[in-house]
């Protein structure tokens, strides 16, 4: 049970200081942050959403384990989706 | 013949340098500081960013070190980074604290008229704070004789504010759109606090609680702060005389109405959605109407969250992080000599201040003749000397019965190319004239036929014969002769029409 950052990541580092498990990084080589899949919780038993995506502001960025969006278009800008596909 | 002419704005007591300009849009027809109380003049008289003349004389640069953000507003993409944009949020190079106080230093040791460093994102200073403090907590250490400020949305400001009052910071900026939720459930679709995203009328009513805390924290502990906010048509410009006011009542002590910045390709909310931002006239409207209550900033620029150098420049370029590894940075010496530079243009400015009598009225324009509205190329010193077609802003000047005063500057993209060809600029040329919409005479020291057909087609009157003269001589001067020529009886219809 993990989530994971995917390449519309814009290197923000909002994530990494709010996950409660320190399972985000992003190493020398990545060109965006990372999550552990060993140690992400999904913040289970420490807060009601996951903390990453409650403050990531890309849409699409974060994936849950089947690789759906945790923010999908339109859900953090409100608008319409052709032009959330744009931004 | 001698011109005398009344200066408005300039009643407080000239101890902190007044008048005295070594470019363009002279602080001393209209210094917003005036109005202040002597000892807030003595803390921001040499910050280029709150003081009009300062920022002829003065340089500022921000460093990049805080990405990561708390809210979302409508304005802002988070995704923007390129090195041709020229607007708040938009940053090349994401720099660690320790970078941050190398740059800062070798900006420092290069640029000694640099005398303020700002931290204002791309993110929220405050939404990263181990990278802002450290960054501050060193500098101050290492660099005491530069001043710090931070630029914040506010949200988690009341938590940091003993935190900021430990540094060499003694301005803040807090950005406000709004006092009224439903407003700003336009502006700001969610922002995160205590552990979830709360979007809405909610979370922009948690927002403006915490800004308004924030801003009342730091007036307590005597730490200057100037309120921004973004003038979005349709959105708050009806509402902003009101935060205005209330921000005064609360102990800002500059509010700066800044024109929303929404083009499709920015790839914002509003840009996308087609929001526009105000025409100059009904900036300067706004900006007129809420300096009533409160003295109004007129020179921003707007920089961006990684600019360095004088407003209006960026010499960013010059100070990559690979260039600066390079630097070998001497500090005591560096210091040295910007103590020296900085003790130099204080007395210049002191020596300015002096020169600038108050000229009065000399009474020769009715009270109630209609006011109008110059725009000015210049490229420094006080004077209108700068070429029309090389004009990359105008100063626009505002002449009255009362006297003459600064209003703003409009930027326009460059249209003289310097080639031997400048007709190719046609489209330019038109966009230069919507810029300067509402303005009814530009003084430049020269100008081509071409644009001046197109300018007086426009209904503005070019005027390239006061080259070399003061601006303010020369806009009085021009306001007395259309006067006199029986031009200001008649009303300007065009403008009318087009407002």
């Amino acid at each position: 049970m993990a989530l994971a950052i995917i390449d519309k990541c814009v290197n923000c580092h909002a994530c990494q200081m709010v996950c409660p498990t320190g399972s985000i990084r992003k190493g020398k080589n990545d060109l965006h942050f990372m999550i552990n899949q060993d140690t992400c919780t999904e913040c289970e038993g420490s807060y009601d959403n996951p903390q990453c995506s409650s403050i990531c502001p890309v849409e699409c960025a974060i994936v849950d384990g089947d690789g759906e969006p945790m923010n999908p278009y339109g859900s953090l800008t409100g608008l319409p989706i052709e032009k959330a596909v744009l931004v | 013949m001698s011109l005398d002419l009344k200066v408005l704005g300039n009643t407080a007591e000239n101890h902190a340098p007044q008048g005295g300009c070594s470019a363009g849009s002279c602080g001393s027809t209209d210094d917003q500081l005036s109005h202040l109380p002597e000892s807030v003049r003595q803390r921001v008289f040499n910050h280029p960013c709150y003081s009009e003349q300062a920022h002829h004389h003065f340089a500022r640069m921000h460093v990049a070190v805080a990405p990561a953000c708390n809210i979302q507003c409508n304005y802002c993409n988070r995704k923007y980074d390129c090195a041709n944009e020229s607007r708040p949020g938009v940053v090349s190079e994401l720099l660690t604290p320790k970078q941050a106080v190398k740059k800062t230093m070798a900006v420092a040791a290069n640029i000694p008229q640099m005398t303020v460093l700002g931290i204002a994102g791309p993110g929220d200073p405050l939404a990263n704070p181990n990278r802002t403090f450290t960054t501050f907590r060193k500098l101050s250490e290492q660099a005491p004789d530069i001043k710090l400020c931070v630029s914040t949305n506010g949200l988690a400001l009341p938590d940091y504010a003993d935190e900021l009052t430990k540094h060499n910071i003694d301005h803040v900026t807090i950005t406000m759109n709004c006092i009224d939720p439903e407003i700003g459930a336009k502006i700001y679709p969610w922002i995160y606090w205590e552990n979830k995203r709360i979007r809405g009328a909610e979370g922009a009513r948690i927002l403006i609680e915490r800004q308004q805390r924030g801003l009342e924290m730091l007036v307590e502990r005597d730490i200057l702060v100037k309120v921004n906010s973004v003038m979005i048509p349709g959105v708050n410009d009806m509402h902003l005389a009101e935060v205005s006011r209330i921000v005064k009542q609360k102990g800002a002590f500059l509010h700066n109405v800044m024109p929303l910045i929404a083009e499709a390709e920015h790839g914002t909310y509003f840009g996308l959605m087609g929001q526009r931002g105000p025409t100059p006239p009904e900036l300067q409207a706004l900006q007129d109407e809420c300096s009533g209550d409160m003295n109004m900033m007129r020179h921003c620029r707007q920089c961006r969250a990684d600019a360095v150098g004088l407003l209006g420049e960026d010499r960013g370029a010059e100070f990559t992080m690979d260039k600066i590894e390079e630097m070998e940075i001497d500090y005591p010496a560096a210091m040295e000599r910007r103590k020296k530079l900085h003790d130099a243009i204080h007395a210049e400015l002191n020596a300015n201040g002096n020169q600038h009598t108050n000229l009065t009225s000399d009474g020769g324009i009715p009270e109630g003749t209609r006011p109008i509205l110059m725009a000015v190329a210049s490229q420094g010193g006080g004077l209108v000397n700068q070429h029309f077609g090389h004009a990359k802003e105008f100063l626009i000047y505002e002449a009255s019965p009362s006297g003459v005063r600064f209003i703003s500057h409009r930027k326009t993209d460059l249209y003289c190319t310097g080639g031997d060809t400048c007709g190719d600029g046609d489209s330019i040329l038109r966009e230069i004239i919507q810029a300067l919409e509402g303005c009814e005479v530009v003084l430049c020291s020269k100008i081509g036929y071409e644009p001046w057909e197109l300018l007086e087609e426009a209904g503005i009157q070019p005027n390239g014969e006061h080259a070399m003269v003061k601006i303010e001589e020369a806009v009085w001067s021009v306001y007395s002769e259309m006067h006199k020529a029986g031009k200001l009886a008649e009303k300007k219809v065009r403008l009318q029409a087009s407002a």
